[in-house]
């Protein structure tokens, strides 16, 4: 325990000397949560801690990804700790929410056959996983064609403001649904909250830990402004490099903290909870980047806009909610690498799963193509 | 050359802002009505070279973009 107190010190020091500060707790909570009992390589993962989320409700019954993940509780509200303590809590809603209820379901879609959120990505490569490298190739190429689409005048419209309750209706979803998680109440003898009671859904750090972690994360993310898709999509379209700063400085610190905790372990096949199928990997993530270009955020940084009043960016939420239960009861969301007495059972994503990837990419293309100001 | 960015997401007022730089405007005036789109526009002006100046009103930023010759 002393070793790793010495060494959190020297991380912070060092990543406090490139002015970094801040930046760098999302990734070293994510990798200490991940010690406390969350899943291999998935500290935090919004698409699949929403998955589990979407399967507690039982709206979709793959019994080894269900719970209600504190962590995505805390991310919203501390998100709105934030913006009410600097004043930058502001209700808006109008910029185009059933286009977004879309791209929300198509980005979850795309990250499950990828098994996981940029977040996770990152947190994957940290933990050695090599598959993810190319998933964030893919995410970058979706992201590339997204920065056409805007450059050539795309954009979902203007948002208005609106009434000071509405902007609070998603922090109080979440209220609820951390409500539902303490006192677990069984509706009926078949019937909700489900809760896994083995696989990754059973996997999970003390509510407490999980709880706090989220809070602060939400805190922290909505002061630095954090998204991972941004900070690509800055670097290709103006140049700017600031979020991209927070993002390196984020990985090498997981992969530090996973260094020391004995969470590294290099390869493609058989890492933890992914699949070595390239081909999918690719393509599910340019889905998923493409729909975070078009909708203007990765799934945290739409949490953490959910906090904040941005009714649109809650309606994406609830569409990725909603892709995740339709990922998992029609078989599109990819099965993880396996090996079974010794032998290496390749996952990756049935052929309906295929289907959906593409249907999901040609509708975000669609999307960008017409529904463009011309400029 | 006024912009009005007002409800426009991220990162749509970078990239009017930035559209209106590349015509090579000397003066611009852009509306937004978030801190963080102000800060954005702010970070973008200030990488290519110009001076910015921020007046808040009714919850909206108004941010001067000026550039010497």
């Amino acid at each position: 325990m002393d070793n790793i107190v010495l060494f959190l010190t020297v991380v912070y020091k060092c990543a406090d000397k490139i002015k970094f500060i801040f930046r760098k707790e999302i990734l070293v909570l994510a990798a200490f949560l991940q010690k406390f009992g969350n899943p291999p390589n998935m500290g935090v993962c919004v698409a699949c801690f929403e998955r589990d989320i979407a399967g507690a409700l039982g709206l979709h019954r793959a019994s080894v990804v269900q719970y209600i993940r504190p962590e995505i509780i805390g991310f919203v509200l501390g998100s709105l700790v934030a913006a009410f303590i600097f004043k930058e809590f502001k209700a808006r809603t109008g910029s185009a929410p059933l286009v977004r209820f879309i791209l929300g379901m198509f980005a979850m879609i795309g990250a499950l056959a990828f098994l996981g959120c940029p977040w996770r990505a990152f947190l994957r490569l940290a933990g050695g996983d090599l598959n993810a490298i190319i998933g964030i190739a893919g995410l970058a190429s979706g992201i590339a064609v997204g920065d056409q689409f805007l450059k050539y005048g795309y954009n979902l419209g203007r948002s208005r403001n609106s009434y000071y309750s509405s902007g609070l209706i998603m922090p109080a979803i979440m209220a609820g649904l951390l409500l539902l998680l303490v006192f677990a109440p069984k509706f009926g003898a078949n019937g909700a909250i489900f809760l896994s009671e083995k696989g990754s859904g059973s996997m999970h750090a003390p509510l407490i830990i999980s709880l706090s972690a989220g809070l602060i994360i939400g805190f922290i993310a909505q002061r630095v402004r954090f998204c991972t898709m941004g900070s690509i999509r800055d670097v290709m379209l103006v140049r700017d490099f600031h979020l991209m700063r927070g993002v390196i400085a984020l990985f090498l610190s997981a992969f530090l903290i996973n260094l020391m905790l004995g969470q590294v372990n290099f390869g493609i096949a058989a890492q933890p909870i992914a699949h070595s199928d390239y081909l999918w990997n690719f393509l599910g993530m340019v889905l998923a980047g493409l729909a975070f270009v078009l909708a203007g955020g990765c799934p945290g940084r739409q949490l953490i806009l959910s906090g904040e009043g941005d009714t649109d960016a809650a309606i994406f939420v609830l569409g990725m909610i909603t892709g995740a239960a339709f990922a998992h009861n029609f078989g599109l969301a990819a099965k993880p690498d396996a090996v079974i007495d010794g032998v290496l059972k390749v996952g990756g994503v049935s052929s309906y799963g295929m289907t959906a990837v593409i249907i999901g990419i040609l509708a975000c293309l669609i999307i960008g193509f017409t529904m463009r100001e011309k400029i | 050359m006024k912009i009005d960015a007002c409800g426009l997401s991220c990162p749509q007022p970078v990239v009017l802002t930035l559209n209106a730089i590349k015509e090579n405007k000397r003066n611009l005036e852009v509306f937004v009505d978030t801190n963080i789109a102000c800060e954005n526009v702010q970070r973008l002006a200030e990488s290519k070279g110009y001076d910015t100046k921020i007046d808040i009103a009714e919850g909206k930023f108004k941010i001067v973009l000026t550039k010497q010759e």
